[in-house]
């Protein structure tokens, strides 16, 4: 049986650990041995974006040092994916090891990205009819090219329909730090987009982003809105298979 | 330069957030700009193409940009096109002062110039007695409110048709109230074709100056920058040094995306090739042009091998009318000449990193400015490095102001953050806290509150992740 790393990232460790679970059943029901390597903690993203990138080295070191194998790296995560695939070359670059962590970062994928792109997965759905809607992440859209991956796993499964988001590109305003160094600006764009995700008349945000899913989260439930989140791992799990 | 307090952009973007109509006019005019942008580029691949090329092109021009500049001087003076070289805003508005003095000039008009606004060139010859009146149609409406341009290519893009048409009955001599777009055009037309032909000089902007040939490229839909630069005997351009390309061949793509991405057109209803002073026996054009070359910080920005990516700006506009910012708050909110995501690079490193610091944070990374950017500047990486910047005094750095934005609260936070987050045992720890108390923290905790004023709490899972594979036994390594 083929073996990948796990890697949860820590705002699903700590915010949607089911999601973390449910991306890492969807890799075991596509025959794979999972591997979730123990003291995972950060990516490294909030030093690095802040500009306080020894600290972020720091982190980030001590996280790939514990995928030493030359194996997949899977993270239910388009941003935290988008900086070790992306950024960690950059924050490690003229470091002495650049090169260790250029190879890591070349084994690293989000999660849906691995599932279509790598596995090319089949699924089949078990549930009853229902309307989502899908938040495309800024990063795994930007950082990562995801424009598609996730929108054709969702098209797979026949009792869904996904309502198009208006602005679906458009960022939620979590942005990290951004939400509590610009709280008035961050608050305005998730107020506009959660108003946009209530339009489609979906009863489910999906995304694949945690952060993403806190934020307008956060926003749906202070006005009460009956439309809830979820994150796209977590969704598709409950979906595929048997209990 | 500003007091810290007075340039906050989280202050003054706060209160542009509660213009309901200047959110309105913006949220507009901005869907329309990104609609009729992605109407003019119906195949990524084409697209993807031109931004390549137009890259590469600006790219190569900077490479080159000591030669060119000489080249260009070269060649604009045997056009006889007077060249003037200015490192301050101040030493080119002296420049300018003095070659209208010389010529007795009291009254000039302008076409549409960034560069003058970033010298605030109209203030400083009014102080001086000259009166310069804006001619571009939105810089005329902005000037007659006493205000400063709200977007780089739209500078009225603030002002709806109404409050247009308040303003015009307001401040046009015998002007009647109309919200006729072209009554209100005709008002402004009536008033400007007089002062062009009383104006003793023209001042203009430049797109492009081709080195090669000594032409001096300005494009313009309204025809006021041919007015302008043809009309009055004196005609003075004004550019950032970064203009220069190589040759003519080289302003056919930049023109063709320049024009797609600013206001989704496919050309500009004018484009105007300068060539030099009226010639012998030819019937019209200035006597005299000049141009006037600034720096204003522009090679130390050239000097940074990746801050130089800057300046293959042309000024197109597109990362401000996709911006989810900038569409919310508007181009005044920034405070600066520059504003939107090209603003929030180009402003601190022409200011200072620490000056400007909380523009650097007006950011949500989200990276739809480098999406569209038509010359491809990766503008979240260089908001990151500005930060890094603002916040660090790196030996190899030339950024003016580095270091001054550092605060000890902000760097023992990170210090702090990164010793929990190296050591497993202590992430461990906060997590088991977080997840066991996390929901018993007060939404109006420090930090927090920032959040639960438009959310509700985020609440931590009862057990984390990491807890539960833990449970879970099996090959974790």
């Amino acid at each position: 049986m083929k073996k990948v790393y796990f890697y949860g990232t820590c705002l699903v460790d700590l915010f949607f650990p089911d999601a973390g679970m449910a991306g890492i059943q969807l890799l075991r029901q596509a025959g794979l041995e999972v591997v979730f390597p123990e003291g995972q903690t950060c990516c490294g993203q909030p030093a690095y974006n802040c500009g306080y990138w020894e600290e972020a080295r720091a982190v980030a070191r001590a996280q790939v040092a514990l995928f030493p194998d030359d194996l997949p790296v899977i993270l239910p995560s388009g941003s935290c994916a988008g900086m070790m695939k992306v950024h960690y070359p950059e924050l490690f670059h003229g470091e002495p090891d650049e090169s260790q962590v250029r190879a890591f970062s070349g084994r690293v994928y989000e999660l849906t990205q691995f599932l279509v792109d790598v596995l090319h997965v089949q699924l089949k759905d078990l549930g009853a009819p229902v309307k989502v809607t899908w938040h495309s992440s800024c990063h795994a859209l930007r950082d990562l090219g995801l424009k598609v991956e996730p929108q054709s796993l969702l098209g797979q499964l026949e009792n869904v329909e996904v309502a198009p988001l208006a602005r679906e590109y458009e960022c939620c305003g979590f942005g990290g730090t951004f939400s509590v160094r610009q709280p008035e600006i961050s608050g305005a764009m998730v107020c506009d987009k959660s108003a946009d995700a209530e339009a489609t008349g979906a009863s489910v945000l999906l995304s694949t982003d945690g952060g993403c899913l806190l934020n307008v989260n956060g926003a749906l439930e202070a006005k009460q809105s009956q439309l809830r989140v979820q994150h796209i791992a977590e969704f598709l799990w409950e979906r595929t298979h048997a209990r | 330069m500003h007091a810290d307090t007075d340039i906050l952009f989280r202050d003054s973007a706060s209160k542009a957030l509660l213009d309901p109509q200047l959110r309105a006019n913006f949220r507009r005019a901005m869907d329309g700009l990104m609609a009729k942008r992605k109407a003019q580029f119906p195949d990524p691949q084409d697209l993807q193409e031109l931004r390549e090329l137009s890259t590469a092109i600006r790219s190569r021009s900077l490479l080159n940009l000591p030669t060119l500049l000489e080249q260009l001087e070269t060649n604009l003076t045997r056009n006889g096109i007077q060249v003037h070289w200015a490192e301050t805003c101040d030493e080119a508005n002296q420049l300018i002062l003095g070659l209208l003095q010389a010529r007795g000039a009291k009254t000039l008009v302008k076409g549409k110039s960034m560069v003058s606004e970033e010298m605030h060139l109209n203030a400083f010859l009014e102080a001086h007695g000259i009166e310069a009146l804006e001619s571009d149609l939105g810089e005329y409406i902005i000037q007659l409110d006493d205000e400063t341009p709200s977007h780089i290519i739209m500078p009225a893009i603030h002002k709806n048709k109404d409050q247009i048409a308040r303003q015009f009955s307001q401040k046009i001599k015998d002007a009647k109230y109309t919200e006729d777009v072209d009554e209100l055009t005709a008002m402004a037309r009536k008033v400007l074709r007089q002062k062009f032909l009383d104006a003793d000089a023209g001042i203009s902007g430049v797109n492009f100056a081709v080195a090669e040939t000594g032409t001096l490229c300005l494009v313009e839909n309204e025809g006021n920058g041919r007015m302008s630069t043809h009309v009055p005997p004196l005609h003075i351009a004004v550019m950032g040094l970064e203009k220069v390309v190589a040759n003519l061949e080289e302003v056919a793509p930049l023109y063709a995306i320049l024009t797609r991405s600013a206001t989704g057109q496919a050309v500009s209803t004018y484009f105007n090739l300068i060539t030099g002073p009226r010639g012998e026996g030819e019937l019209d054009g200035p006597q005299e042009v000049h141009l006037v070359i600034l720096d204003n910080g522009r090679s130390r920005i050239y000097a940074d091998p990746q801050l130089q990516a800057t300046l293959r700006c042309i000024r197109c506009g597109a990362c401000m009318n996709h911006c989810p910012v900038y569409t919310r708050v508007g181009g005044h909110a920034y405070e600066a000449v520059y504003p939107g995501p090209i603003g929030k690079i180009l402003t601190p490193q022409m200011e200072g990193v620490g000056v400007r610091h909380d523009l650097l944070h007006g950011s949500s990374l989200c990276g739809a400015c480098s999406e569209v950017c038509p010359v491809q500047i990766p503008i979240p990486d260089i908001i990151v490095r500005l930060r890094r910047e603002a916040t660090h005094t790196d030996a190899t750095s030339s950024v003016m102001g580095k270091g001054s934005g550092r605060t000890n609260t902000e760097d023992w936070a990170w210090r702090i953050w990164a010793g929990v987050l190296k050591r497993p045992a202590l992430y461990r720890l906060a997590t088991w806290f977080a997840t066991r108390f996390g929901r018993a923290l007060p939404g109006s905790a420090p930090l927090l509150k920032h959040w639960t004023a438009h959310r509700t709490k985020p609440v931590p899972a009862k057990r984390s992740l990491s807890e539960r594979m833990r449970a879970e036994g099996g090959p974790h390594v």
